[in-house]
């Protein structure tokens, strides 16, 4: 098993109240697998991912990589982890401003000690596999929104990383940019990657293979086929996703 | 070392993205910098200037002056009792000769000194000068020959003759463009001859101005002018080595007649230590003052890196949810406010040496190493210190809350 959580909870206290943002979860990803994590606004699906990957350690419960306990870790063990086992790709793509794309991809190489001339190869041939190979030295303000996105795709791929998580990574682009993503993403499913995708949107829930539902800290539905409780969470996104189609 | 090279240039690239307000944080380190270092190297070059003077006049110099100036208590806090002292002298001319008489093998020449006022006149120029009674091994000790004319010799000086050798200003300021060998002048209306010119020797600072002085033999000052006050006896011991067996030989043969506080045997050395203490703790002083803006240019930089981990705030969550460690994001804005901070004692050395080198006509300024390691060390633990809290501040935040801030 790559991915295992073990009744695991997170909770908030917000003066006297207490907030369970997980409740007692149990779920397990294995390699290769890509699942599409849906649900209502506060339902715990962003939390599932912050903790699932050791951006927040859980209240109580075990997380396990690889059968390596990780809950125990400390904040030092757990960056160098995410740094080599985890990818990120974030709704608002999260670049670093007047820097390249080259060096914004060669970012988490940076943090794992590889050397400058071997960070620059790497990266310039991930910005090239997800089509930007003509502009690594462009900053984020001179690319469009899908081709962020990219950046912030091949930056999550650059430490050939088990798993991708991906946060409603077509939340922010227009339908053309969104549909290219989805494609990039498929095709990184295809060659084996374990992606774990944040959606609120029903066709883009559509190319996973796994559909994990969260309501109230809980998962209440984990199925290998779209139903109709997919449908209708989606619904808000879709709603929005049309809105933007609309423009 | 890999991070090392890429924290230097990620900080050296945040402080060129806001090149404006870098400039005004180093600002304060400028002028703390700079006034510490320009300060300090008014203080050494004082310190470097006086203790030439000092070997001008060679290290095997020693005097003798009434009473105790250093007390028992140490340092010049008994200046009102080392005037009573002189007010009533107990120095003698006698004593001066048998300090020669006992100590031949041990000093090679010397001199007594007193000293007197009077009304110097010549045709319608009347000035009010200093007269400094010596006898003509004054030129051989204190390396002083007369530029024009000649010193008084043995025997004028011994039959009391009325000659005087005049100091380069003095004469100038008494006879203008005329040369003064062999004229007259009055002092308090009695009739002197000029012997000779002194050549220039500077000086000022507060210490004696030798080309202010009127030159006459001190057995003239004391039969024609109503003193009897022997200012200091001055003695050059044969050899620099033998200094201390003459300052024993000295203080022997003066205990004889007198008590041991009524007079004080002072070698170079000792007055010149005791005048660099003085120069040392009023350096450290003033630097102490200038380094108060240090202090300010500091919290200019404490305030500046906090407002830059605000801004940042998003750029730290991301860099941690990459897998930069606390210790590397620390690292990374310690180096930031110490290289915004070394920058500014750099520019603020450079303010300082070109200020020193601005006032050297004028006053002796001297940058030395010290200060210029001083100003670095000091600049880079300014930034350190005051880049520590906002540094901490940037480590302990929750990637999850910095990548959610807007």
């Amino acid at each position: 098993m790559l991915l295992h959580l073990e009744k695991v909870s997170k909770h908030y206290h917000l003066g006297d109240t207490t907030i369970k943002a997980l409740d007692n979860i149990t779920l397990s990803v294995k390699q290769g697998e890509f699942l599409a994590v849906m649900g209502p606004s506060g339902s715990g699906k962003s939390t599932f991912l912050q903790v699932a990957s050791m951006l927040a350690e859980p209240t109580y419960g075990v997380i396990t990589l690889r059968d390596n306990d990780v809950t125990q870790h400390t904040e030092v063990q757990r960056a160098r982890l995410r740094n080599k086992e985890i990818g990120f790709v974030f709704q608002s793509f999260n670049l670093l401003a007047r820097t390249s794309a080259l060096d914004n991809v060669a970012l988490p190489l940076l943090y794992a000690g590889v050397k400058e001339s071997e960070r620059l190869r790497r990266s310039q041939a991930m910005l090239e596999r997800v089509g930007l190979g003509d502009r690594l030295h462009n900053t984020p303000a001179q690319l469009s929104g899908g081709q962020q996105q990219r950046v912030a795709i091949a930056r999550a791929l650059v430490n050939d990383p088990s798993i991708i998580f991906a946060d409603e990574p077509t939340g922010n682009l227009d339908s053309k940019s969104g549909e290219d993503i989805k494609a990039l993403l498929t095709e990184l499913h295809q060659e084996g990657k374990t992606i774990i995708m944040v959606t609120h949107e029903e066709d883009v829930a559509a190319i996973a293979e796994r559909f994990v539902i969260f309501k109230d800290g809980s998962i209440i539905q984990d199925s290998r086929t779209p139903s109709q409780e997919i449908a209708t969470y989606a619904k808000k996104g879709k709603r929005k996703y049309s809105l933007l189609k609309n423009k | 070392m890999n991070h090392i090279e890429t924290i230097f240039s990620i900080a050296v690239k945040a402080i060129l993205t806001n090149k404006t307000r870098s400039f005004l944080t180093m600002l304060g380190v400028i002028i703390g910098v700079g006034s510490v270092v320009l300060l300090t190297s008014i203080g050494t070059g004082l310190q470097k200037y006086i203790a030439d003077q000092f070997i001008n006049l060679g290290t095997n110099t020693l005097y003798v002056v009434p009473g105790d100036p250093f007390g028992e208590d140490g340092g010049f806090s008994n200046q009102e009792q080392a005037f009573l002292e002189s007010a009533a002298p107990k120095l003698k001319i006698r004593h001066f000769d048998m300090i020669m008489r006992n100590n031949r093998d041990l000093i090679a020449d010397g001199f007594p000194a007193g000293v007197g006022v009077a009304r110097a006149k010549y045709r319608d120029t009347t000035k009010k000068v200093t007269l400094y009674g010596v006898r003509n091994a004054f030129e051989q000790v204190n390396n002083t020959p007369a530029q024009a004319g000649r010193w008084f010799t043995d025997v004028e000086q011994e039959s009391g003759d009325r000659v005087i050798i005049l100091g380069s200003k003095v004469a100038t300021e008494l006879f203008g463009n005329v040369d003064p060998i062999n004229r007259r002048l009055t002092l308090d209306g009695q009739s002197y001859k000029v012997t000779g010119v002194l050549e220039e020797k500077g000086g000022g600072f507060g210490g004696p101005s030798y080309d202010n002085y009127v030159y006459i033999p001190i057995d003239t000052l004391f039969d024609s002018f109503n003193t009897q006050i022997i200012d200091n006896f001055t003695f050059q011991a044969r050899d620099p080595s033998q200094t201390a067996a003459t300052k024993a030989g000295i203080e022997e043969t003066l205990l004889k007649e007198l008590e041991d506080d009524e007079f004080t045997v002072v070698d170079q050395t000792e007055l010149l230590n005791t005048i660099n203490s003085i120069l040392g703790v009023l350096t450290a002083g003033l630097g102490g003052i200038a380094a108060i803006s240090l202090v300010v240019g500091g919290i200019g930089i404490m305030n500046i890196m906090l407002v830059s981990v605000t801004e940042r705030t998003r750029e730290i969550g991301l860099r941690k949810a990459l897998g930069a460690t606390p210790n590397l994001i620390m690292l990374q804005f310690l180096t930031e406010a110490a290289l915004l901070s070394v920058c500014g004692g750099t520019i603020g050395l450079v303010i300082a040496y070109l200020g020193s080198l601005a006032i050297q006509p004028y006053f002796p300024a001297q940058v030395t190493i010290e200060a210029v390691i001083l100003a670095f060390g000091v600049s880079t633990v300014v930034g350190l210190i005051f880049g520590a809290a906002p540094a901490r501040r940037a480590a302990n935040l929750s990637p999850i809350e910095a990548l959610r801030y807007e």
